[in-house]
């Protein structure tokens, strides 16, 4: 697929994400090993075209559902990297005030609808959000991400059928990095495209994208959004890609063979991308600029994610009722 | 005021929200065109049209997953199970995302959804169709759980779970569904958390809920002509749970009977029983009692059925030895 339906402007702001998310996501790698990080993190390295490109095919209003693996997501709708940083943290100044952590990153005032940690169960949720805005007559439409391996649970078939049947305007995509956890997905799933030959079975386009294009993907993404707003129903994409490390914090990914990997790594959605803009004439010196910014943001956020203060027994008890309160009985 | 059934009454008090409120949306599996496989929705279809009383796939996660994204964006979703027993099958929706996640995003999201379900045993449906699952879900926290007894408190209390702005389990007995009661014609609306005093005696308190309510009614007539009298409680609601009430009776007659369907282990009596003994032991005349199905799979012939629920000889029984010992 071409590039031509991104102006420059667009372009440069694809590549401020996609980089702003990169050092990120390495940053979070980098507090683990100080251990600052406790408990466990899916990284979205190599990744990051899709929660780019997606994000900006998407506008104010609309919903992102995501998964464990959802910084990427969680930043690209414009959630600030020192909440999301210092909920890794376990802080008070975190993005839920350190009673998420990672694998539940949610920010309802950015459209952030939540990561959800079991797989497969957001999509029926993000069908309610869009039969929600379909019911009250706005023109806001539901985004699930998920992985290759959600493509064989019941809540995937599930959802996808109710979406058909109710025309909802939700978008499936799928980030297909070729390896569900520790397994190869093609081992244990019965078509070669796990989200994309499913789709032909509920009535829907067969779509693959580059997923490590984001000009590719902001195309496809742009097109299905605006189908869902138009009425015309659901829409499966299938982006290929490929992360760059292991599943979890405690998987090194040593499983997949070296040739593999250095195909991939050869393939980053990011080098690609700079070289895209230099060809396209942008000023090294306003890529360069791009990047020591958003290296200083990612400072910025570290610094004050690690002087956030420890949660306070004052949230324990909190909201786990609507009244603020957990309180079970009088 | 008009007799009217149990199972009526939750056609009665989902439309009367429904008329109160647009944000007020329905969805299960036959509930709209049939009007519910046990007839307890019929009318709302014709009343509030094809985009608010909605049919589903038999997807029980898509349900329940559609009626969370609808809530936290803004709807008040009724979403029906059609037997409790299938809560197995979308148990993640409800225990690990409508319940978690309002305390997970530190009060970023709210949601005010009801999912009401044929809960319970009576109609010789088998182990699959039977099971009372209260205790299921009251052991979830994030989780309001509220069991009418009669057709009166199911208008009162669906009206107060629509209402209410976090999720509420609402446990309709199947074998109550026939059970006829007296309502008025106006507005009913109940609270939360407000268990109910039917009857006064100074002896023993019988503490009951759903279908075990009239059997526990009926127990105390038939004890009090053995010279034994009793207060009954009904809960009606497990979370909140109206413990002060339940304390101040429990204290007023020294012993405490629960009479509970559910399977003996972890039911809610359990629970009651821990409290009592916890905050007013020394007002206890003798020990608590926990009257239950026993610890089986429901059987489905009749009369193997009738054996495992507790009756009311076998609640007399109890009470009447242990009361004598």
């Amino acid at each position: 697929m071409t590039s031509t339906a991104t102006d420059v402007s667009t372009k440069i702001a694809l590549y401020r994400t996609q980089y702003e998310l990169r050092l990120f996501e390495q940053r979070a790698y980098d507090l683990f090993l100080e251990n600052l990080v406790k408990g466990t993190s899916h990284l979205g390295l190599g990744q990051e075209a899709i929660a780019a490109g997606v994000a900006a095919a998407m506008k104010q209003g609309d919903w992102t559902f995501a998964t464990y693996r959802g910084h990427n997501h969680t930043l690209a709708r414009g959630a600030g990297m020192t909440p999301v940083l210092a909920e890794l943290l376990g802080r008070a100044n975190g993005l839920m005030a350190g009673k998420g952590g990672s694998m539940h990153l949610t920010s309802v005032e950015h459209g952030m609808m939540g990561s959800y940690a079991i797989i497969g169960a957001h999509l029926p949720i993000a069908c309610g959000a869009a039969w929600s805005a379909k019911y009250r007559g706005t023109d806001q439409v539901s985004v699930a991400f998920f992985g290759d391996g959600t493509t064989n649970i019941g809540a995937f078939h599930e959802a996808l059928n109710f979406a058909v049947v109710w025309q909802l305007p939700v978008i499936f995509v799928c980030e297909n990095n070729l390896w569900m956890e520790y397994t190869r997905t093609t081992e244990v799933t019965a078509v070669p495209n796990p989200a994309a030959d499913r789709a032909l079975a509920y009535g829907l386009e067969s779509i693959i994208v580059d997923g490590n294009d984001a000009d590719a993907v902001f195309e496809v993404a742009s097109a299905a959004i605006a189908r869902a707003r138009a009425g015309q129903g659901p829409s499966m994409i299938e982006a290929k890609t490929y992360r760059h490390g292991g599943h979890s914090r405690a998987d090194p990914g040593k499983y997949r063979p070296d040739e593999e990997v250095k195909e991939w790594l050869a393939k980053d959605p990011i080098v690609r991308y700079r070289a895209r803009l230099i060809e396209l004439g942008v000023p090294l010196e306003q890529i360069e600029a791009i990047e020591a910014e958003a290296l200083a943001k990612v400072d910025t956020a570290t610094e004050e994610a690690k002087a956030g203060a420890t949660p306070g027994e004052d949230l324990l008890m909190k909201d786990v009722w609507a009244d603020g309160g957990s309180a079970w009985r009088n | 005021m008009a007799q009217l059934t149990y199972r009526e009454a939750i056609a009665r008090g989902i439309a009367q929200e429904m008329r109160r409120d647009e944000s007020v949306v329905f969805l299960g599996e036959d509930v709209a065109a049939a009007g519910g496989v046990f007839k307890g929705t019929v009318g709302l279809l014709e009343e509030f049209g094809p985009q608010r009383v909605r049919d589903t796939p038999i997807s029980e996660q898509a349900i329940l997953g559609a009626a969370m994204g609808a809530a936290m964006t803004g709807l008040r979703p009724i979403a029906e199970i059609m037997f409790a027993d299938f809560f197995a099958v979308c148990w993640d929706i409800v225990a690990n995302e409508i319940a978690k996640s309002r305390y997970m995003t530190n009060g970023q999201m709210s949601f005010p959804l009801v999912i009401r379900s044929g809960n319970g045993g009576g109609l010789r449906f088998g182990a699959q169709h039977s099971q009372d699952v209260s205790n299921w879900a009251m052991m979830i926290p994030g989780l309001k759980v509220v069991a009418p007894s009669n057709a009166l408190d199911v208008i009162g209390l669906m009206a107060a779970s629509i209402r209410d702005d976090d999720p509420v389990i609402f446990l309709e007995s199947k074998g109550l569904y026939a059970s006829k009661t007296e309502v008025p014609d106006t507005d009913v609306v109940d609270t939360l958390g407000s268990a109910k005093v039917l009857r006064h005696g100074g002896d023993a308190t019988i503490v009951s809920l759903g279908m075990m309510v009239p059997r526990a009614l009926a127990a105390a007539e038939e004890l009090a002509g053995h010279g034994i009298d009793c207060t009954v409680l009904d809960v009606r609601s497990l979370v909140p749970l109206d413990t002060q009430t339940i304390l101040r009776e429990v204290s007023a007659t020294g012993r405490l009977f629960t009479v509970e369907e559910n399977p003996r282990l972890c039911g809610w009596g359990a629970e009651l029983s821990s409290i009592v003994t916890e905050e007013v032991f020394y007002d206890l005349d003798g020990p608590s009692v926990r009257i239950t199905t026993p610890h089986i799979p429901l059987p489905a012939a009749d009369a193997l059925e009738d054996m495992a629920l507790p009756s009311v000889e076998r609640i007399v029984t109890t009470i009447e030895k242990s009361m004598n010992s």
